[in-house]
Formats: structure tokens, sequence, C-alpha cells
């Protein structure tokens, strides 16, 4: 089954960042992308860019909306995502575990596998 | 079901390994909740003219994978036809290999949902919910009166935590010995949590609070059968056999508490306080000592005791110095530092209560603090630490207890 997992860390300005932590965090990374692949469980995934970067669509009973920047301001917020496919939730945390990170945290939900299961779902409840 | 029938007994004893075996071999934790309870209708039956079954387990895990079966046929509503022949194979082989069933095997499944009930990815609230409903055959509604909570929120969080185990297809095993530091402390924490609510809080139905304690006790027990590796089960369940030994002391006729050190000491269940007593002795044995561990020793100190006088505080002073180094905390100061007034007078248990940070909302902690207060002869102080632990939401008993206090100071 898919899991997503998803990056939420504080994003830090790029006058704060160095090019051997740019290296070394590619190096990690890379490795830990291999890792993800070599086990079969690599699906998709990848880093995002900045925040500012970023456009947002709102929608209402009007006509959609475009605002820049993301929807809301606060300090953490995505920042990158990995699609993974293994047994269940504890190898999904297995490996959230191994990612190189010193904070921020990593949610990690499952897929949906298809129509069918929304459909039970909405006839159960 | 009246709950003192025989029949809801057994209910009790046997559903969390019948459950247990029908979710290890279904999936699917509603259909073998459904199945057993249906299966116990049937022994409700039956029994009272054919007589209870040389082994009732065995019987009603057989009746339950039967009513398991007829349901995944008749609900031909399975709209995943592959699931449902899966399941299907995988009863009619369980069947087949019924009688022939090791008991291990049986406390195998009970293991494995325990530790699916206590994942970490549950809440803990949750993870208390679904241990008792899945392996204490506590219905919602008697967990909803046991924990003050109404029966539809109750119904509710077991619903959801269920559905979070489906969704991320949460396995249903042992965890192997590497991932054990990780996953056996939630497991823990979560049996003491169910022992507490049975033990300290008063309201509530008396006797659905002592089943609580009994079920925390009786899964602690499994994990000890089948973990011997791990003496921190051992530890907690020797804290809960010493702690559970004490409970008819702890109460008076009336139902008013009493403090350890006031209680009757003849009433203390000395078969329990002699297994707690060994099973602290070999948890400490079994490696450096967690935290259950220590306050099972500290229990032991007490249980060994013949009065409060007699006790060796200095011991106990020491054993809770060790706990605020492994389980470092502001509760655990606050138990220490009532040790040490007992060691060392009032004064000095009393600098250490006002050095304690961020307890301020903590009812017991003003209980203590008035206590030595008043023994100090600092009367109005003591009232006032009174009033302001009474302000802080005590339990019925407690209440009593403090204003029983309060007004003996004036």
């Amino acid at each position: 089954m898919q899991f997503m997992l998803a990056l939420i860390a504080e994003e830090r300005s790029w006058e704060e960042i160095t090019p051997d932590e740019v290296k070394k965090n590619l190096a990690e990374m890379g490795q830990f992308n291999v890792q993800l692949t070599e086990a079969g469980a690599w699906v998709t995934g990848g880093g995002l860019q900045e925040r500012a970067t970023g456009t947002t669509v709102h929608y209402s009973d009007d006509e959609p909306l475009v605002t820049d920047g993301p929807f809301a301001e606060t300090k953490e917020q995505l920042s990158g995502f990995w699609i993974v496919d293994v047994e269940s939730l504890d190898d999904a945390l297995a490996w959230a575990k191994k990612v190189p990170l010193q904070s921020g945290h990593i949610e990690i939900r499952p897929m949906v596998t298809g129509g069918k299961e929304l459909l039970e779902k909405a006839e159960r409840s | 079901m009246a709950r003192d029938s025989v029949a809801a007994r057994a209910f009790r004893e046997e559903s969390g390994r019948a459950v247990a075996t029908l979710i290890r071999v279904t999936g699917d934790f509603d259909l073998a909740e459904e199945a057993v309870q249906e299966a116990f209708i049937i022994a409700l039956e039956r029994w009272p003219h054919e007589g209870v079954p040389a082994n009732p387990g065995a019987w009603i895990t057989q009746v339950a994978r039967n009513k398991a079966i007829d349901r995944i046929r008749r609900e031909g509503v399975l709209r995943d036809k592959v699931a449902a022949l899966e399941r299907l194979e995988a009863l009619h082989a369980e069947a087949e290999a019924g009688p022939g069933e090791q008991l291990g095997e049986i406390e195998d499944d009970r293991l494995r949902l325990i530790f699916t009930c206590c994942h970490p990815a549950l809440g803990a609230e949750a993870r208390v919910a679904l241990t008792l409903r899945s392996l204490g055959g506590l219905s919602t509604a008697e967990i909803a009166r046991a924990f003050l909570a109404g029966e539809s929120a109750m119904a509710q969080r077991i619903v959801r935590a269920k559905r979070k185990i489906a969704a991320n297809n949460i396995p249903y095993e042992v965890p192997v010995v590497e991932q054990m530091p990780e996953r056996l402390p939630a497991v823990l924490a979560t049996l003491y949590l169910i022992f507490n609510e049975g033990y300290l809080a008063a309201s509530g139905e008396e006797l659905v609070r002592t089943e609580l304690s009994g079920e925390a006790i009786r899964l602690a027990r499994i994990l000890v059968a089948m973990l011997p590796r791990q003496p921190e089960a051992r530890g907690l369940l020797a804290l809960m056999m010493l702690t559970d030994a004490r409970r008819t002391a702890r109460l008076d006729r009336d139902g008013e508490l009493v403090l350890l050190e006031d209680q009757d000491r003849s009433l203390w269940d000395a078969e329990q306080i002699a297994e707690g007593l060994e099973l602290s002795r070999e948890a400490s044995a079994g490696g450096p000592a967690g935290p259950y561990t220590v306050q099972a020793r500290i229990a032991a100190v007490h249980a060994e005791a013949t009065s409060a006088k007699e006790t060796d505080w200095d011991r106990i002073v020491r054993l809770y110095a060790w706990l605020v180094e492994i389980a470092p905390g502001p509760v655990v100061e606050l138990n220490r530092a009532a040790a040490v007034a007992m060691r060392d007078g009032p004064e000095a248990g009393l600098e250490l209560i006002e050095a304690i940070d961020g307890l301020d909302e903590y009812q017991p902690l003003h209980g203590a603090r008035a206590d030595l207060l008043s023994r100090l002869g600092r009367d109005k102080e003591a009232a006032r630490a009174y009033e302001r632990a009474l302000s802080l939401n005590p339990n019925p008993v407690e209440r009593r207890f403090l204003e029983r206090r309060l007004i003996s100071l004036r």
C-alpha cells in the first residue's frame, strides 16, 4: 500500500544556508532516496521550492480565486514529500525515521487506494 | 447481560482470547467482536441446560469462528469477493487446526492484539478504549461509564481507532526485539492508565472500576508470561499487585479515603503482596531497572513495613532519587518531597515542594503542601492550601477528604 510522507519544516532564508550545507543535504537525501529505490519502496517524491514561489487557488461558490503564496502563514510548512509503497504503517514509520532531518516533522498519511474504498466508507457511515 | 452472572464472568475471561484469534484470522475487528458476541448469546441459551463445556474458551472460539464464516457467506455484501474468499479460507483452515490449538498460540494472539491496540500511532485515550473493548470484553457503555465519558463519544473514539488501524494496515504482530524499546512503553503505559483509572478514581461504578484494575493485571500477566526477557513488564505487574493489595484498606466503611500512613495494614492482601514482592525481586534482577520496577520497589518497601513509622523512609527517598534520574518529572519530585518529609520532617519536605515547577494546577501538590503546613502548625497557610486544592476539581472522595482536613483546622 502507498503512504505519503510529507516533510513539514521551517523555511530558512538562502542567506543563512552555506553551499557546504546544500551539498551535504543533497548527498544525504540522495542516499536516502537510493535506499528507498533499492528496497523497492520508491514511488515518487521531491523537494519543494521556497514558499514565496507558491501560488494558491481558493474555491467557493464564486469563480476560483488565484492568490500569491501559500494559504496560511505558519512557520512550518510543506517542504517536500515522498510517496512510498510498503506493507504497513510500521514500514512507513521506519522509512520516515531514516530521513536525514535535524528539525521539523514528517506527516505520514495512507493513500486512498481507489474510488471503491471511498464509496465503502461513505456507505458505512 | 447481567454483569454478575457466571456467563458474564466467563465472557470477560474468554472474549479477549476469542476476539484476538478471530482478528488474526479475519483481520477485521468488528467482525471478530460481533461473532464472539453472538457466540456468547448462544452460550447463554445453551449452557444452563447442557452444562458448561470442559473448555469454555475453545467452545466460544469455535462457535464464534462458525458465526464469522456464516456472516461472511451471508453478507455477500463484501464487495471485494477476493478478500471474502481469503477470509473464508483462513477461517476454515483455522477451524481444521481447531482442537489441536496450543494454549501458547492463543496467548500469542492476545499478545499481538495488545501491541496492535497500543500502537504508538494511536492516541493514549484511544489505546485505552480499544484495549478494554477488544481484549477486556468491556462494552462501550461500560468503558464510557468508567471514564465518565459519553457513550457516543466513546464509541466514536473506538471506531476512529479501528479505522486508523485498518487504513494504515497496522500489522497484527508482536514487534521484533529491536523494536521493543520503542513499542513496549506504550503498552505498559496503557495498562497502567487502565489500572489507575480503576484504582484511583472513586466515582463511577465500583464494580466496573475493580474490573478495570483486574483487567490491567490480567493483561500484564500475559505480557510477563510471553515476554520473560522484558523486566519492565514484570516491574509493572509487581507495582500493580503491590498497589492493588491495599485496595480494601484505601477506603473506610463509609467510602472515605484513608491515607497510606493511617491504613489498617491487616486489611492488605497478603497473597497479592507475596506475589508482588517476588515479581519485584525478579524484575530488579532482570537488568537495569526501569521506572515501573523502581516504583514497584518503593511499593515493596511499604508492603514490608508494619506501620508508616516503621517504614524504611531512607530507602524510599533513595529510590525516589533514582526514579527522578531515570524518569524525571514534577510529579516524581512531589512524591520524593513527601518521602523526604517522612524521613527528615515536614520542613525539609516543604522546602522541596516549594521548589517544584509546573504543578501549580495539580491538586495533589496543594493537598500535600497543606498537610505539611498543618504539621508545622502553620494552620492559616494550610487552610489556604486546602482551599486551593479543593478549587482544582478533586474527585468526590478526595473532595470529602480535603474538606474534612480543612474543617479540622478551624
